[in-house]
């Protein structure tokens, strides 16, 4: 058997829930087809994983997968998240969102979990639009571009999700691009095996709702846009402003340790124990 | 209420700071961890109610405690605990609204707010507070019933109960009677985690022991997945109603005084029942046979146990910290059988013995 077919076997919901959601060349199967490689190659059981996920054409994306699965209302994924991984620290918990869902209606839950730093992974699928409800502007739909909401003109500035998370305090910082699609698969793995709050920004297209109205073309045309303007972190730091304009970086952004916020609890127990004993 | 929260079994807490309500997270901020819990403030009360959602299906006990303003946050994701069946307790210390309203005095203006707050068709389960003695039974009470019915419980309490001072016996654990979800035991591909049965409620799987399912806050077939067909849809809804109204003689609760022979009764709930309490027994000693109705439970409205009564009565009245929420559905039941007055005070003040018992004088 092939090994993608072992995979399908393994983890989707092959029997019950197909045909999936999503338009014909949609990023979401790639990025369902990278994470579910990145699970496999960390060897968690399929038991241990609980994929989560807010309200959008991301949000879809756990129903299709034999984890624990919850998908939750729209820009709350991480707060059940958040309860989830207190309950029983030992669940690998995964956090799926649309930019619009992470950054818009979630945008306060989505700082404050980077900076509480649980040990969790949030994927944000970045398509620069709200797709589902048929393509209004959202918070990364760049400046000038054009929507259901915005047929003049976009005249509000983007979000850009990976330095948001930089700043807001998450371990690991990460970029990919559903046309760099081996590049993804490493990236989710690295933020899954991560200790601490880890974010994958993953660039992806809705050509049914932007790239059509945005004069971008079809699905193919989209990913060779990401292809041509995705420059690799290393090599983006020996450009210069001029050169990077346009262009948006891939890779690690940052990787560093710090205090764990159930580690921390621990503590924080026995601090507990230490003043009023293991009774009430 | 934090002691009975901890007597329930009670492991998680995620709250945001609000008056009346704060005194609840803080005690659970130092007492929860001490026995192995979790207490988490969080950023807002959204965030909360998210929290001790995923903590339920992790297989933890959860709790908030909110007031007025933090309640109306709260209603969406409580939609969700409903149609998820998450089993969770929200404490709900009113206070003067709408709105910011009046943040440190007392009120009963969320009673409407906690039966209908989330959108769409739903069952809840809402029980009222009325001492502090009461703080600790009802909330094991609601603990309980959370976890049979697989529901959010919501504990209405009030300004002056959460502020009252008052000795009470805790119980010792093994005194105080305590329900667990009932969780699946057949093997997991046997595990169908929404199908009916007599009692309507599913067991509950929790995430991690093995029985890997989807919960989702679209309406789902009986293996969870979204559906949008009628066959599925209809049978579902009326199940998660139907787990509530047929098991009604188990939610329903009142406390009554002196109503068997009562010839005016008095129906109230909160921190007015107290005043009434006061007023019907000086009434009876005054040689006016009243009688107290305590509602504990407020939703689903006990009118199986009200009927009788109002059959019975020359009169009822309702005294309430609003404009007429709970004397609306005493009259919506009534259809005619008695006289129904009502009783009013929005000014931020309690309604006192004296103010009912004046009233009883004169019915």
């Amino acid at each position: 058997m092939a090994e993608v077919t072992k995979l399908i076997h393994k983890y989707l919901r092959h029997d019950k829930k197909f045909p999936h959601v999503w338009c014909p060349g949609c990023g979401n199967g790639i990025l369902l087809g990278a994470l579910i490689r990145a699970i496999d190659r960390t060897g968690y059981e399929k038991d241990d994983i609980v994929l989560v996920s807010g309200i959008g054409c991301a949000g879809r994306l756990p129903v299709y997968v034999d984890f624990n699965t919850l998908h939750t209302t729209h820009g709350r994924a991480l707060t059940f998240a958040t309860g989830i991984k207190l309950a029983n620290p030992r669940l690998q918990v995964i956090v799926i969102m649309g930019d619009g869902d992470a950054t818009a209606i979630g945008g306060n839950h989505f700082i404050h979990a980077a900076r509480r730093n649980l040990n969790l992974t949030a994927i944000i699928v970045n398509n620069n639009i709200y797709g589902m409800t048929g393509g209004q502007y959202s918070p990364t739909t760049p400046y000038g571009a054009l929507a259901t909401t915005a047929i003049y003109k976009n005249i509000e500035h983007a979000f850009s999700i990976a330095e948001l998370a930089v700043t807001a305090g998450a371990s690991l910082v990460a970029r990919g691009t559903v046309y760099h699609a081996t590049m993804l698969d490493r990236l989710i793995e690295q933020a899954i095996r991560k200790r601490g709050f880890s974010v994958v920004e993953v660039i992806s297209h809705c050509h049914t709702q932007y790239g059509r109205r945005n004069k971008m073309g079809g699905a193919v045309d989209m990913l060779r846009w990401q292809k041509e303007n995705a420059v690799r972190v290393e090599k983006a730091a020996e450009m210069s402003p001029e050169e990077m304009a346009g262009k948006f970086t891939i890779g690690v952004l940052v990787d560093r340790d710090l205090p764990i916020y159930t580690e921390e609890y621990r503590k924080i127990r026995e601090a507990a124990r230490a003043r009023l004993g293991t009774g009430k | 209420m934090v002691e009975g929260a901890l007597a329930a079994g009670c492991t998680f807490f995620a709250g945001y700071p609000i008056t009346p309500a704060t005194e609840i997270s803080e005690v659970m901020s130092v007492k929860l961890p001490a026995v192995g819990g979790t207490f988490i403030q969080m950023e807002d009360e959204i965030a909360s109610m998210g929290a001790i959602i995923g903590a339920s299906l992790a297989g933890a006990k959860s709790m908030t405690a909110t007031s007025g303003p933090g309640f109306s946050l709260m209603q969406e994701n409580l939609g969700f605990a409903c149609v998820a069946e998450v089993p969770c307790v929200v404490v709900n210390v009113m206070r003067g609204g709408p709105s910011t309203g009046l943040p440190t005095n007392v009120a009963q203006g969320d009673v409407m707010q906690a039966r209908w707050g989330t959108h769409g068709d739903h069952p809840i389960i809402v029980l009222a507070v009325s001492t502090t003695k009461d703080c600790f039974d009802i909330t094991v009470k609601a603990f309980n019933l959370a976890e049979k019915y697989r529901t959010p419980v919501i504990i209405l309490s009030d300004e002056v109960v959460a502020h009252t001072r008052e000795k009470v016996r805790i119980p010792h654990p093994e005194e105080v009677e305590v329900v667990d979800r009932i969780r699946p035991n057949m093997p997991p591909e046997w595990y169908i985690p929404y199908e009916d049965n007599s009692r309507g409620v599913p067991p509950m799987g929790i995430f991690g022991d093995g029985y890997r399912y989807h919960v989702t806050g679209l309406i789902h077939d009986i293996r969870g997945f979204p559906t949008q067909r009628a066959d599925e849809i209809v049978p579902f809804l009326t199940r998660i109603h139907r787990k509530i109204s047929q098991n009604f003689f188990d939610i329903l609760m009142v406390d009554t005084e002196e109503a068997d022979d009562a010839d005016v009764v008095v129906i109230a709930y909160g921190s007015v029942a107290r005043s009434a309490r006061r007023a019907v027994r000086e009434a009876r000693r005054r040689g006016v046979r009243a009688g107290l109705i305590q509602l504990i439970t407020l939703w689903p409205f006990p009118r199986q146990i009200l009927e009788p009564y109002l059959k019975r009565v020359r009169a009822v009245l309702v005294p309430e910290l609003n404009m007429g929420q709970i004397s609306r559905e005493v009259k919506r039941i009534n259809q005619g059988m008695t006289r129904i007055e009502t009783l009013n005070r929005i000014d931020g003040n309690l309604i006192t013995p004296d103010e009912i018992l004046v009233r009883l004088l004169k019915i």
